[in-house]
């Protein structure tokens, strides 16, 4: 079983946040690199199969800036197998279309059963990627798997998704792409062995030239779509947080409502 | 097409893979070293249970080369884990220490033969190591030991009495540093270095000291009547001893600073939770600007503290010729931190920092032997002054 598994580098989310620079750009040099949490997900999935199967490979497909292989790291030590990093400095400021084209160009060169990409991520929350790269490569997308079911016999796969009431089943065909979400399983952290070993796994750069494209067409210079800002929500006020037994609570609540002529 | 295989960009910060492991350990420690210390501190137990997950989560094999089957961590991310560990509980963290100091006679100047004979079980946390340097009347002058091996036949015999052997009840291996040339023109070319594996005829623990904290690590006293052990389990050259017992100290004395950094870390994590909590004149106690202070204070000076030892850490592993002065500075520096952060805390808490429901008091009893072993403070000052001053003429 073969698993390229697409992966974000992101602002750490548990750190200030995303930041953009004047350009609308994101100010990557503010807040140090996580892997996107959804990525994570779909990651242990993936991880989970070839476990099952006892036998398989996972290849982490990422494009991003230089700095992006100490990001994947810790992808590889969860228990990828090798990693691919799609890095050209015309690539910055790419939007979803430039970014999913590239995608489906370096996955041309990967043999695999199937894609997994996390349904969205926390840095742009377009979540249309996994969709434009089944599209670009004409292959079956299943959008918000919570429970991935390949049969490698069938050359089959099916997907669950959750609905209000219940779930979908859907199935498709080998190859597919699938877009899952946190429903799939909290991911692991590493082991120690899993973290060491990370170090002799192999990260193979790729430019857009080695992928035979054209830095005009793809990228900060064909871009679709701009981000003009992104706004904080405003601070709230100063909360208190009452502890105690539920009596103790509910007379220090209703002397709080009193004291300011609540009740 | 390029490949890229190493993590380590030129950074001051950590590597990635040092700061994946770090976390890792840290969640290991809060969830399952953490709730075990105060029963641990209470009942004065080794606690075997988490031996035995140090060893099941490879956190005992960080020290020993991936051939052997350790992981090959340099001793930056040993101290990382050490740090983490000893931050829920220093007790803990001292099991991996140990199991370093001990083995690191043998990972200097042992053969391959005596690595891949008793390294593998090491790594893999089935036996413990203890060093077996410190005797009644040789503390810090290590050239007073009074125990002896002497040579028969094949074997030597070994007779003496080791005392403040840390773990020296619980481990299977003995790192013994006994006399082989009396006469030897001088004190320091009178030692050598043994592994001795227990239990062994005429070997026996005759006692478990007790003391005011880190009680969870057995303190014991190691009698040797007639104790045979192998030529083979010679370590280096017959009067090497007392050169590999500084070398080590080179090496070990940044696990001990990581010690006293992760047990400064715990107390200011406790003391700055309470005073986040706890209202007095009616705010945080956070708040008054006595408490911040100290608060303060005690965030800086754990944080010079563990930058000293991270940068020791590094140099010692780059072969830096001022090895002695780095690991001798950053335990002087760890171990005094230790301390004052602790007793800063019980203060910044009160009633309920002298008291067992809160872990601080537990701190500050096991801080005080950071400044004690591995070298007291004052052996640091003195090594430290030395490589200041130079040898007069």
């Amino acid at each position: 079983m073969r698993i390229v598994v697409l992966v974000k580098p992101v602002p750490d989310p548990a750190s200030a946040g995303e930041r953009l620079g004047p350009d609308g750009r994101l100010d990557r040099a503010a807040v140090p690199a996580v892997v996107n949490g959804n990525d994570e997900y779909v990651l242990e999935a993936a991880l989970k199969l070839i476990e099952a199967a006892g036998e398989g490979e996972i290849t982490l497909l990422s494009m991003a800036p230089t700095t992006a292989p100490e990001t994947l790291r810790k992808a590889l030590a969860m228990g990828a197998t090798r990693g691919v990093h799609v890095t050209d400095p015309a690539l910055a400021g790419s939007c979803a279309v430039s970014t999913a084209t590239v995608l489906a160009k370096a996955l041309g060169e990967l043999e695999f059963d199937m894609v997994f990409a996390g349904i969205d991520s926390s840095d742009g929350l377009g979540g249309i990627v996994p969709a434009a790269v089944a599209a670009h490569l004409g292959l079956p997308y299943l959008s918000y798997a919570a429970r991935i079911e390949p049969d490698m016999s069938k050359r089959t796969v099916r997907v669950r998704r959750i609905s209000a009431t219940g779930y979908y089943l859907l199935e498709a065909p080998l190859p597919a792409v699938i877009g899952g979400t946190q429903a799939l399983g909290e991911p692991r952290y590493p082991s120690l062995k899993g973290i060491m070993a990370a170090r002799n796994k192999e990260i193979v750069t790729r430019s857009l030239a080695d992928l035979g494209l054209d830095g005009a067409s793809v990228g900060g210079a064909a871009v679709t779509t701009a981000v003009l800002d992104n706004r904080m929500p405003p601070a709230r006020a100063a909360t208190e947080i009452v502890r105690g037994t539920p009596a103790e609570g509910a007379t220090r609540i209703v002397d709080f409502l009193a004291e300011r002529r609540i009740i | 097409m390029t490949s890229v295989t190493a993590s380590t960009l030129p950074t001051y910060r950590l590597t990635e893979e040092q700061t994946l492991l770090r976390d890792a350990v840290r969640i290991l420690a809060d969830e399952r070293v953490a709730p075990r210390a105060a029963e641990i501190d209470k009942t004065g137990e080794f606690p075997q249970d988490l031996r035995a997950l140090l060893g099941a989560q490879d956190i005992l094999a960080l020290p020993f080369p991936t051939e052997l089957g350790g992981l090959g961590g340099d001793l930056l991310t040993v101290c990382l884990a050490v740090e983490q560990l000893s931050r829920a509980c220093a007790t803990t963290g001292l099991i991996l220490a140990v199991q370093e100091l001990a083995s690191l006679p043998l990972l200097l100047a042992g053969t391959d033969e005596q690595q891949a004979r008793w390294i593998p079980r090491l790594a893999s946390g089935e036996q413990l190591i203890a060093f077996a340097l410190t005797e009644a009347e040789a503390g810090s002058d290590v050239t007073a030991i009074r125990t002896r091996a002497t040579r028969d036949g094949d074997d030597y015999v070994i007779s003496g009495s080791k005392r403040f052997i840390s773990q020296g009840s619980v481990a299977d291996l003995l790192t013994v540093f006994a006399v082989t040339n009396p006469d030897a023109a001088k004190r320091h070319q009178r030692l050598s270095c043994f592994i001795v594996e227990v239990p062994t005829p005429g070997f026996e623990v005759t006692r478990i000291e007790h003391k005011m904290g880190m009680r969870g690590s057995p303190t014991a006293e190691l009698a040797f009547d007639g104790v045979r052990v192998p030529a083979a389990n010679l370590i280096g050259n017959e009067g090497q001893g007392f050169e590999l017992a500084m070398r080590t100290f080179d090496r070990s004395r940044p696990g001990i600073a990581a010690q006293a950094v992760g047990i400064a870390q715990g107390a200011l994590e406790v003391a700055t939770a309470y005073a986040r909590d706890r209202k007095q004149f009616g705010k945080r106690i956070g708040d008054l600007q006595m408490v911040a202070a100290m608060l303060a204070d005690m965030d800086a000076a754990t944080e010079s503290a563990r930058q000293l030892l991270y940068k020791a850490c590094v140099e010692i592993n780059a072969g830096s010729a001022d090895a002695s002065r780095w690991s001798a500075m950053c335990k002087l520096v760890a171990g005094d931190t230790a301390m004052r952060v602790t007793t800063d805390a019980v203060q910044v808490m009160g009633g309920y920092g002298y008291i067992d429901e809160f872990p601080v008091e537990r701190m500050m009893r096991d801080a005080k032997l950071t400044q004690l072993y591995e070298g007291t403070q004052q052996i640091q000052r003195l090594v430290v002054a030395r490589a200041l001053l130079g040898k007069d003429g």
